[in-house]
Formats: C-alpha cells, structure tokens, sequence
C-alpha cells in the first residue's frame, strides 16, 4: 500500500490525529533505542527531545511525496541540530522514503546512515548536516529559492538551544527578518542542555522569544511535548506575513527514557541491550497508559 | 623505543592504547601548577578536550565558551595580547574551517601564542561522517603564515608537545584523536618542536609519516624486511616548521620518499615533502592519504584499512614502489 502522503491525509477528527500522532511519536522514540543499538551509542538525549517535533513534522505537516524524495515542490526540512541523526533516519523509514531494516547499518562500514545526515545517501535528507549553526542559514535560502522559483515550498529548520551560541545562527536571523522570508519556519529543541552541562553553566541564549522578537520574527513559545501544541504551532506557522517564524518548543533532553532525561550524560550515551530493554519498557508503557486514558 | 613491534604480530584488538587528549589534559593540568599565564579555553568541548577538571580546579583561569568557535579563538588572541598563554581546545573539523580566519587574522598575523588543541582529527570519528572528520587542517594551517603545526604519533609524544607546545613562541596547531590511540612510544623520550624523530634507517626506501600513520609505518616495514627490504622510518611530528635535514637525508640515503598521514593526499606532509624534495633534490615520491575524497562512514580501524592508512596497506605501496 502506498503511504498516505500529508499533503492528502483522510479526514479524522482531532482527537484521532492527536492519538495517531502520539502513538507514532511513541513508536519513533522506541526506533531511535533499536537504531543506536545498531550503533552501539550515539545521541540519546538530543534526538529524543525532538522526537515529537520530527514526528508532528513527516507525519502531518511536512508536504511530501516518499516515492519522489526530490519532489521539486517538496517542503524542505533542514536539521540543523545534525546529531538528532537517529531520530530523523527512522522517521524517513516510517514515512516509506527506505526499508526500515537498513537501519540496522547504522554507523557500519559505509551505511549510508550515520551519526549526522547525509543527503547524498539517504533518501528524504534534504541537507547534509553535523556542524551547528548551519542550518539557519542554509533553510533561508531554500524558503528565498522558492520565492525566486515562484513555488509555494516551505523551509522548516530544527536548532538546537546550545546550537544558539554559534553567531552564523543570528546573521541568518537577521537576514531572514530583512528580506520579510515567512516560508522560513524555524524550531529550537529548548531543552536547555548541550553536550558538557546544563546550559545555564555556559555563555548561551536565553530569554529566547524576546531575542528573536527583536530580531523582527513572529515567535510562538511551546510545549514541544504537548502534541496539539506542537501540532497547531507548525501548521498555522507562518504566524504573521512577511515575517519569519520562530517556535521555541520547551522540551526534556531524553524524553521519554525516565533514567535519561534532563542528563548532560545522555547527550551521548552507549546503548545496549539493557538500556535498550528498559527504554522500550518505559516508552510502551507509558503509551499503554495514554491509551487507557484515550 | 623499546616495544617489540612487528606487523607480523599486531593485533589491533589487544595493542596498548593511550588517549592522547588525555595525555594532553595531564600536561597542561602539570603546566598550570608551574606558570600562572596558562589558560585552558573550551567551546562546549571540555570533557572532549579534557579541560574539564582544569576547569574546576582553576575556575579563574579554565573557560568553557559555549558552542562558539570563532568566539573561542578570538577571546584567546586577546587574551595572549596581554601576555597569557592560552590553549583553546575544540574540534579539528570545526576550528580548522569556521574559525580560520580568526586563526590567521588574530592568531598568526599577530604572532599571538595562542595555543590550539585540535581534537577528534583526521577521521577519528568515523561514525560522525565527514561533517566531524578533518582532513584538511594540515594544509589549511601550513599555508598560514608564523603558524607552527604539531601532529604527536601517540599519547607519550602528545604529553611531551604539549610542554614544548606552551613554551614555542608563536601560536600553535597541536592535532590529537579521540578514542584511545595505539602506543607508539615506552621509552620516556623527549621530542624538539621542528626536529625528526628517525625511528628506523632504511635502504630501499624512507617512510615518513605523521600521527597515527607513524605506528604503521613501523609495522610495514617490519613486515618488508622480513622480505628482505630495509624501509626507513621517520616521525615528522612536525610539520611546520619541517625538519628539510631530515627529509633531504632521507632522500639520499635511500633514493625514495614515501609520506602517510591521515589527511588528503592534497597539502598535507606529503605536499611539505615535496615542496622541499621538488626544490632541492628532486626524489620519487609516494604519497599515502586520503586520495582526495571524504571518507566514507564506518568505525574508524575499518575506515582506516578501507583507505590503505594501516601498515597493511603502507606496506602494499611501498613494496609496488620499490620493486616497481
Ligand atoms: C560547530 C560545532 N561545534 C561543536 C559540535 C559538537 N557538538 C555536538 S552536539 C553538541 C551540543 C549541542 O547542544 P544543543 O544544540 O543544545 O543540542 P541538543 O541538546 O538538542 O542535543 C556539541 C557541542 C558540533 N557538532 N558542531
């Protein structure tokens, strides 16, 4: 069966996109412990504190079509955040851009799948990415080739908030206010922790939505773990026309896996078996008791 | 050196590895007891770098930055204007390229003794892609003016460096890894800034490596003269200034030059090797590198192999070099 592209989803009632969502958001979580299981290790804490994000993204916001990866009139989704690798490569495998089962490659002797995207390689990546502080700029100038193209494409970009420190992330934030980009829509993963500590003990952005407010965008703070919130936020992103938009998700470094959350020693982390056996038992359970609850 | 190395009895499972951050951590928590003018800088790399416990042990002169590179080199150029001597410590991949301009405006222009610790060089991380491999720095840093560039074989040489690294005038390239690197060196010694180390005299043929190469290097030509050819070996963990002596008297007493770095084969040592070689005494030459591409993805051993950068691979090009 081809996949359901969003772009032409059946109609359900809101309740029903929240549940498939959620689910989806749950099951993606659980392939990112199968994935850098493959792997050995890799970026726990980052990859699962987007994970609603990315879910929310391909499967109901992102304009898209699995079987044609460079759909001209694709939205374009750039992860700037390039570590959150394991989270994005399974969410391509769920949407049908690749068999789920080559992720078992992961960071093997030439897999084409590895701890920082690679769009020469994987179906679906629109970017190459792993260095921060790229992918601002990089997604203002695919939302200004759309308007050079006259084509309706957007330009989503995840950062991350450590990500912030780098400067190239506010030349870019300026340039998009002046030109009026308001098919650019950017994310920050605000899970106040980057790889050596918890933020707060480095020089790092905070007070975030007013600094992007003066920076001439339209920014909507969010709960990037409430799925309506994240939901709503990117679909009626732009929030203002002629104005770049900026959705500054309040998220949990690990959610989802209880002993890896709000760690700075998850960012990266071995995943074994046992890690693996007690994340996949967290996750399940707690969707079993969403469930209930639905 | 002490340690009986032979390719024939090399087993990358079971040789002694030593970190050679870590080792770098070591001597510049040493150097911070006895100079006060030591500051250790850090981009949200402090663990990586291990500047971590300099940090907290001397809050007062140990900075970690945030994820800011240029901010990182540029701070530290202000910082040696006034007379400190501080080691700024990322990521190769990222300082080689997002803060180069920093490094030679407000480093190398200035002559500033800013010391930059490179880390997770060549492809050491071989699961991260290209994005997190440098394999460029050689080059890019070598055609900087007043810039001296460090590459240590091992963990020993990188502790012994790093003395000479604060104490060099100037500012300083100083590559190191990220897992534990293969032992090179048990014999204690010490190493000069811009002078050899010739670890093995050869008739056939002188390798001349850099970093890790240098231990393959050793185990290729155990391996060649076991079929009867004697290959020389040399550590040039210098590559700016180069040691010109040693390159010339190399290409003398052997007639061939074979350079191996993990690094393209564009500018690197090899390119060093030449620029003297082609001027004064021109000598064939055999260049191991990255054939200019960007490596694939894989654990590093097997990325290495997969590019000729072990001594199996040394050995097959030097052997075709030599008996044509
Ligand atoms: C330019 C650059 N510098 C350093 C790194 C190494 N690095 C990888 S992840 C990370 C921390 C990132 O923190 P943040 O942006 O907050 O991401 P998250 O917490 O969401 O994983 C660092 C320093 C890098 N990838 N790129």
């Amino acid at each position: 069966m081809p996949p359901i592209l969003n772009q032409d989803r059946p109609k359900e009632s809101r309740a029903e996109m929240l549940a498939r969502l959620e689910s989806q958001a749950s099951l993606i979580r659980q392939r990112i412990m199968t994935t850098l299981q493959a792997a050995g290790s890799g970026h726990v804490g980052g990859s699962m504190s987007c994970a609603d994000i990315i879910t929310a993204l391909y499967f109901q916001v992102l304009r898209m079509d699995p079987s044609d990866p460079r759909w001209p009139d694709r939205d374009r989704f750039v992860l700037s955040k390039g570590h959150a690798s394991a989270v994005l490569c399974p969410a391509l495998a769920e949407c049908g851009f690749f068999p789920r089962e080559l992720l078992d490659t992961f960071n093997q002797l030439d897999s084409p799948f590895s701890m920082h995207p690679d769009m020469l390689k994987i179906p679906g990546a629109d970017m190459s990415t792993g260095s921060l502080g790229h992918g601002l700029a990089i997604g203002l100038g695919m939302a200004m080739a759309a308007r050079v193209q006259k084509r309706l494409f957007r330009a989503f970009v995840l950062m991350g908030d450590g990500e912030l420190s780098e400067g190239s992330v506010w030349e870019s934030a300026m340039a998009a206010a002046f030109f009026k980009v308001d098919n650019l829509i950017a994310i920050i993963d605000r899970n106040q922790f980057g790889s050596d500590c918890a933020l707060s003990d480095l020089p790092s952005a905070n007070a975030l939505a007013e600094k992007w407010r003066a920076f001439g965008w339209s920014v909507r703070e969010i709960d990037g773990h409430d799925m309506g919130q994240v939901v709503d936020a990117l679909t009626e992103a732009p929030f203002e026309t002629g104005r770049p938009s900026m959705i500054v998700a309040n998220t949990v470094k690990g959610k989802g896996v209880p002993f890896a959350e709000a760690r700075f020693d998850w960012h990266y982390h071995v995943v074994d078996q046992d890690v693996v056996d007690r994340s996949l038992a967290a996750l399940r359970g707690a969707e079993s008791a969403k469930e209930e609850q639905r | 050196m002490s340690m009986q190395i032979s390719g024939l009895a090399f087993d990358p499972a079971t040789h002694p590895r030593r970190s050679t951050r870590v080792a770098f951590g070591e001597a510049l928590m040493e150097l911070a007891e006895r100079d006060l003018r030591i500051v250790a800088l850090a981009a949200d790399s402090a663990r990586l770098c291990c500047t971590w416990d300099f940090n907290e042990k001397h809050p007062d002169r140990g900075f970690n930055i945030g994820i800011a590179e240029q901010n990182l080199i540029g701070m530290a150029a202000g910082m040696a204007s006034c007379g400190l001597i501080p080691f700024a410590c990322s990521y190769a991949p990222f300082l080689q390229s997002r803060a180069i301009e920093q490094i030679r405006n407000d480093c190398a222009y200035t002559k500033l003794p800013v010391k930059i610790m490179a880390t997770a060089a060549g492809i050491q991380m071989g699961t991260a892609g290209s994005t997190h491999h440098a394999t460029e720095d050689l080059a890019i840093l070598r055609s900087i003016a007043n810039m001296t560039v460090v590459v240590p074989a091992d963990a020993h040489a990188t502790y012994k460096l790093t003395f000479k690294v604060a104490e060099w005038p100037g500012p300083v390239w100083l590559r190191t890894g990220r897992d534990p690197e293969f032992v090179v060196y048990t014999d204690g010694r010490d190493f000069e800034i811009g002078k050899a180390v010739v670890l093995r005299e050869g008739r056939d043929a002188t390798i001349i490596a850099c970093g890790n190469l240098v231990l393959h290097a050793l185990l290729a030509a155990d391996l060649l003269a076991q079929e009867g050819l004697r290959i020389g070996v040399i550590d040039m963990h210098t590559i700016k200034p180069l040691d010109r002596e040693a390159v010339l008297k190399a290409a003398r007493e052997t007639g061939r030059i074979v350079t191996a770095e993990e690094h393209n084969v564009i500018g690197g040592l090899g390119g060093a090797v030449a620029e003297v070689l082609a001027q004064e005494q021109p000598t064939p030459m055999r260049m191991i590198g990255l054939n200019d591409i960007f490596a694939s993805i894989g654990p590093t051993y097997d990325l290495m192999k997969k590019y000729g950068l072990t001594y199996e691979g040394v050995a097959d090009t030097v052997r075709k070099f030599v008996r044509g």
